[in-house]
């Protein structure tokens, strides 16, 4: 199933300029897979060893934080958007 | 009788100052009152503390503090509306408090000089309703987060990157943190700031004036506040998204059983305390003033650039091959694994992961430029410019 994962600004530095990328898997866990083994550089940005999410990272399936769904193992629909939220710092 | 309510708290010139917000039924007298009397705290006078230093002085906020220890710089002037050319060099406060007052004469400034720290923060904190973080470092904002949450303060959030921002209010006493959003920060170097990344300098004024907006809902007790609502700006697609967020029952700070009761050490916290666990690999670096001996010695040297096309096209090291971070992973092909290799960005830290994968891919002769092009112009070649 087709899914749009939508990549932050800061981190577009490690996919080549890419903004939007359209993947398909069951779940998010499958689809940030995916775009880390794509994109090499950002699988140490998007997982700590142990394979888990950065805590400085958040993914949203559409308007809800994963983490308060089912994390890696929430299911994907067709036309959902993941969403890619890192903490900024800058002011 | 009393002749009228609005003579005892405003002065005519104040009334006619305030005539726009005083026909408003949302802010009225009473709303103004508020703000006359509201105490806010505005953490950094950088680019998102322009716009609220100006916006809430002209709102008639009553009594604003600024913290910062910064002077102008002239890379500020592009974003930080609050300082003018001719500021460049001058104390923020100094300039910031004389400009603010020239917007408003009728309202009280304090500055406080300083670098905020968990020495000082909460007795500065101590004295005011609402606390704005506008501050350009994690060290900083946890700090500001974990101080809100032990005093019960709320702290309206903004945060900017190229043409993103991120806007939200915390108040621990009724909703989230910023621990619960983000509980710990990045690694020192893994998330690029606007000092290496770029920043629009107008990003920060519309973040900033969206912040100013949250302050005086909160002190006039109007509207719906951003709490609960993550909200992403995209400048470049002018689009606004709302997240979901939620209070973590497990949050460090703010959960239900905290393990942070007072402040801590938030360098360390970030990984920036000096020289702690990291013992440098000096064969892994190299001083711009040892690149330029070896060069100067005739030695072969593949010299390796990993800025983005834009900061090559401002400056560039002679001798030097262009391969964006982003881009390294699938050029390798391009580099000689025999002869030694020099890589550099414009500080140093985007060559830093550069480096490490350079040397995991089995170029062990390569060594990461100290300082980057920044040092390399400081110390050797003034004739580059610097950004
Ligand atoms: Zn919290």
């Amino acid at each position: 199933m087709p899914s749009t994962l939508l990549i932050p600004a800061p981190l577009r530095l490690y996919t080549g300029g890419h903004e939007k990328l359209t993947l398909s898997g069951e779940t998010v866990g499958e689809l940030l897979q995916k775009l880390a083994t794509q994109f090499p550089l950002l699988r140490t940005h998007l997982f700590d060893e142990r394979g888990e999410i950065r805590s400085f990272i958040n993914v949203y399936l559409n308007q809800e934080d994963i983490r308060y769904l089912n994390r890696q193992q929430t299911l994907v629909e067709e036309g959902d958007q993941i969403r890619i939220v890192p903490s900024v710092a800058g002011g | 009788m009393k002749s009228s309510i609005a003579s005892q708290t405003f002065s005519h010139e104040e009334i006619r100052r305030y005539s726009r917000h005083l026909i408003m039924p949302e802010v009225g007298m009473a709303g103004q009152e508020r703000l006359k009397e509201a105490r806010v705290l505005l953490i950094g006078a950088g680019g998102l503390g322009s716009p609220l230093g100006l916006y809430l002085a002209a709102a008639g906020v009553g009594n604003l503090g600024l913290v910062d220890f910064d002077v102008v710089d002239e890379s500020n002037l592009q974003r930080q509306v609050l300082y003018s050319t001719h500021d460049v060099g001058r104390s923020k406060l100094e300039a910031a408090k004389e400009r603010l007052l020239g917007v408003n004469p009728h309202i009280d400034i304090r500055t406080y000089e300083t670098r905020l720290a968990s020495a000082n923060a909460l007795e500065l904190f101590e004295d005011y309703d609402i606390i704005v973080d506008g501050t350009d470092n994690f060290p900083t904002r946890y700090l500001v987060n974990d101080a809100c949450v032990l005093l019960g303060k709320p702290n309206v959030y903004g945060s900017i990157f190229r043409f993103d921002g991120q806007v939200t209010l915390f108040d621990a006493r009724t909703g989230p943190c910023y621990r619960c959003l983000y509980p710990t920060p990045p690694p020192p170097g893994l998330v690029p700031s606007c000092a290496e990344g770029g920043v629009l300098g107008v990003l920060a004024g519309l973040v900033g004036t969206i912040q100013a907006i949250e302050a005086i809902k909160l002190i006039v007790g109007i509207g719906e506040s951003l709490q609960g609502r993550l909200l992403l700006i995209d400048g470049l697609r002018m689009q606004f998204q709302e997240l979901r967020l939620r209070k973590d029952p497990n949050c460090p700070v703010c959960g239900k059983k905290p393990s942070i009761t007072q402040l801590i050490d938030y360098e360390e916290f970030c990984g920036l305390a000096p020289n702690k666990n990291t013992i440098r690999d000096q064969t892994w670096e190299i001083t711009p003033f040892q690149l330029k001996e070896r060069l100067n010695s005739g030695e072969r040297i593949q010299l390796l650039d990993v800025r983005e096309p834009q900061e090559w096209e401002i400056c560039r090291i002679d001798g030097a091959t262009l391969i964006p971070l982003g881009d390294l992973p699938s050029h390798l092909q391009k580099l000689d694994s025999t002869t030694p290799i020099v890589v550099y960005c414009k500080v140093g830290v985007r060559s830093g992961q550069a480096a490490k994968l350079l040397q995991a891919a089995g170029f062990s002769k390569t060594q990461n430029l100290i300082g980057g092009i920044d040092a390399w112009a400081t110390e050797i070649d003034p004739t580059l410019p610097t950004y």
